[in-house]
């Protein structure tokens, strides 16, 4: 009885303080969609930023990650919150064209970002005005199974990877092992985007993968047959019914060492260690040159924290996203998640092998840093794109109608 | 008599007044809650997305909450008739049609065969039944697991009889019909609870004279039998016809339209342009629901239609 007495009088103080407090703090609201652990990154971001700014009181919303893709359609215009997370490029463009995002050049000119966050100005930036700041990305690569390599007999690749030729030759070998070479799971399709998006860059470099993107070359043009045949060489070793599996259903036969290779993004790792693997015998390199000389370029999709147009406190707002583009909070928090972060100012933890990786390769592309086919494409042209490159994998002698369709699809959305 | 005539010269003025407003309005007192329902929830949701269709608008209002699409006319219909994901829809959904009318046969037959009185015959109504209790997406889930490469039921017996495993939902050419085997389980339980409660309803003394003059198996329930269950068949095939067409959430659990595209369904197609993550051309995706709304109203005029003649014979 004591006991719930002094919690009833302990839990109407508190009451009676956070009150008090909201009566003198500045409001800040943010819509975001976080899974638990980065949920748990971001709330310690905000209690950071709450401690050196006692006046400001930022108020989280966190959606479910699914929903809010289309809750964040309605609270834009019913409803604003301050800031709002999204992603950079292409999939911000429809919330800037009808004036849903304000522009934030200013914060970029005040804090010094144009320099620290010089590698993401292009996706951060919509004709000349930058509209996002981008806090966190994770790289693109080959995930390979060590101990799939030792059943095989075959030596495992080292940090500087091997030849695309060394590449095919070893997934005939796998083959014979009865090993899949190249594992993934397309039932949502947009694993398939990432092995089709290094196959193109590594052939005609990053500058033709963002004009296909952007629908600027033909799918019947020469530099986009080659793409597929190049694809095609690769397409027999990729695991059999993969159009109706998840990414984590192929995961699980990466790690049953019944698969070697798995394209993916870093955040597969926790996947993959989930499943048992370990820094011994998971590794990871970039993916292998196939035209000699085409300045490497790698996939880094980047997420990005928006100021909305409708913002009530757009001062206080601006404070929050400078500290979010700081050094010192991107540090923390992407040490706290597992993802590089986008300032260069800061830090990666040395003993993660996957990150120290990821950052080296990032940093080292000197071709360029993409954000992802169904980032840098618009939505419709990303998911016609997708079922094509799906389709190719499965029904490779698909390939004419498979182009022609893509073509018919481009001339729709831009018009020449 | 004076009197009486006065009364009846006067009647008319008042009263027979009142009564023709209570003959007029009573009943539109007591249509308003249903009418206000229909209008608000049912006829301007149509009349909006019939507009919606001349529109090209990707679902997002301004600043200012000004509308931000733009007149085309009739584009979205002509483009519909070029798109081939449109046209693998309508194939696929009359494969639907036609398909999950399977459910009445099997359905009737279930029927018959449990309309009979042994002990513990309610225990296994009750099992047949079962699978039109669990929600759809239960039974998506559960016929996934079943096709599954690698572990699924299905793939496995398919691996053990043959050599080489199939998985139907990575097959373009199987991939609908894995789905719609998996929507005929519970359709055949509802067809068959149908039919279950019309045989209750079959008279025995035709049943009996119609064994008398020697009438047997297939011409008894052909010429006797069927007959008597026409209300239900009539009433199967409605619901059937419609669970077909709106057959969305397995398409959606099952496989998302998947493999590029291969298995999609008008419903799910409109979904897909119009509201999923890659979609939001609210006008296309309205042009799709205004075909799929006049597939439904060919039927659904055939149900109304119907059910107006047997009123006006009664």
């Amino acid at each position: 009885m004591v006991h719930k007495q002094a919690g009833a009088l302990a839990l109407v103080s508190a009451l009676l303080m956070s009150t008090s407090a909201f009566a003198q703090q500045r409001v800040v609201t943010w819509n975001a969609d976080y899974d638990p652990i980065p949920l748990a990154a971001t709330e310690a971001l905000i209690a950071d930023f709450e401690a050196a700014n006692p006046d400001i009181d930022v108020q989280l919303t966190n959606f479910d990650h699914e929903g809010y893709k289309t809750s964040i359609r309605n609270f834009l215009t019913a409803d604003p919150p301050d800031l709002a997370n999204w992603y950079a490029a292409n999939r911000m463009k429809p919330f800037v064209e009808a004036g849903l995002f304000a522009d934030i050049t200013d914060v970029w000119d005040a804090n010094g970002l144009n320099e620290s966050l010089a590698s993401s100005i292009l996706s951060s930036t919509i004709d000349g005005k930058k509209y996002a700041i981008p806090y966190t990305y994770y790289q693109w690569g080959i995930y390979y199974n060590r101990d799939a390599y030792k059943a095989a007999g075959i030596e495992a690749p080292g940090p500087e990877g091997v030849t695309w030729e060394q590449f095919l030759a070893n997934c005939e070998t796998f083959k014979a092992a009865g090993i899949d070479c190249v594992t993934t799971g397309s039932s949502a399709l947009w694993p398939v985007a990432g092995i089709f998006d290094y196959v193109s860059m590594r052939t005609n470099g990053y500058q033709f993968h963002s004009d296909l993107a952007a629908g600027k070359i033909s799918w019947t043009s020469p530099e986009a047959r080659a793409v597929f045949a190049e694809l095609a060489k690769l397409q027999p070793y990729v695991t059999a019914n993969h159009a109706a599996i998840d990414w984590q259903d192929a995961a699980a036969i990466f790690v049953q060492n019944k698969a070697s290779h798995y394209v993916m993004g870093n955040f597969a790792v926790g996947v993959f260690k989930e499943g048992g693997m370990t820094n011994d015998n998971l590794g990871f390199m970039v993916f292998p040159e196939i035209t000699a000389g085409v300045a490497r370029a790698e996939e880094a999709p980047t997420d990005t924290v928006h100021l909305t147009a409708g913002a009530k406190n757009p001062e206080d707002a601006k404070k929050l996203l400078a500290y979010i583009a700081s050094a010192e909070a991107q540090t923390k928090w992407n040490a706290a998640v597992g993802q590089l972060p986008t300032n260069s100012g800061a830090t990666v933890d040395p003993a993660d092998p996957f990150l120290s990786a990821g950052f080296a390769s990032l940093s080292t592309a000197t071709g360029g840093i993409a954000q992802f086919w169904d980032r840098d494409a618009e939505a419709e042209y990303a998911k016609a794109g997708m079922e094509g490159f799906q389709r190719f994998l499965v029904q490779p002698e698909a390939l004419e109608e498979i182009l022609a369709t893509l073509e018919a699809t481009r001339l729709r959305l831009y018009p020449q | 008599m004076a009197q009486a005539s006065d009364v009846t010269m006067a009647a008319p003025v008042r009263p027979p007044k009142r009564r023709m407003n209570q003959r007029t309005i009573a009943p539109w007192v007591f249509l308003a809650p249903g009418l206000f329902m229909f209008v608000v929830y049912v006829l301007w949701p149509i009349v909006q997305s019939i507009t919606l269709s001349f529109y090209d608008w990707n679902g997002l209002y301004d600043q200012d909450g000004a509308f931000t699409g733009t007149f085309v006319g009739v584009a979205n219909y002509a483009e519909l008739m070029t798109d081939p994901a449109f046209e693998v829809s309508l194939w696929n959904n009359l494969k639907w049609l036609a398909l999950y009318l399977l459910a009445l046969p099997i359905g009737l037959f279930i029927a018959i065969f449990l309309n009979q009185t042994v002990t513990g015959i309610r225990l296994y109504k009750s099992l047949f039944f079962f699978p039109f209790v669990i929600s759809q997406v239960v039974v998506g889930l559960m016929f996934a697991w079943f096709y599954a490469p690698n572990f699924g039921l299905f793939y496995l017996l398919t691996e053990w009889i043959t050599g080489q495993g199939t998985a139907i939902l990575a097959d373009p050419d199987l991939v609908t019909y894995g789905i719609i085997a998996a929507g005929l389980w519970p359709q055949i339980a509802y067809v068959m609870i149908l039919y279950l409660t019309g045989l209750n309803n079959v008279a025995p003394d035709q049943i009996e004279a119609a064994r008398l003059d020697g009438a047997k198996g297939w011409r008894m329930l052909w010429y006797v039998v069927l007959p008597q269950l026409r209300p239900a068949t009539f009433i199967a095939v409605i619901v059937t016809v419609i669970g077909a067409l709106r057959s969305f959430d397995l398409v959606s659990i099952m496989t998302s339209g998947g493999p590029f595209g291969s298995s999609r369904i008008l419903s799910y197609y409109m979904y897909e342009k119009a509201l999923s993550e890659y979609g939001f051309r609210m006008g296309y995706g309205a042009a799709i629901a205004v075909v799929l709304f006049a597939i439904m109203m060919v039927f659904i005029s055939g149900f109304i239609w119907k059910m107006w003649r047997d009123e006006k014979e009664r």
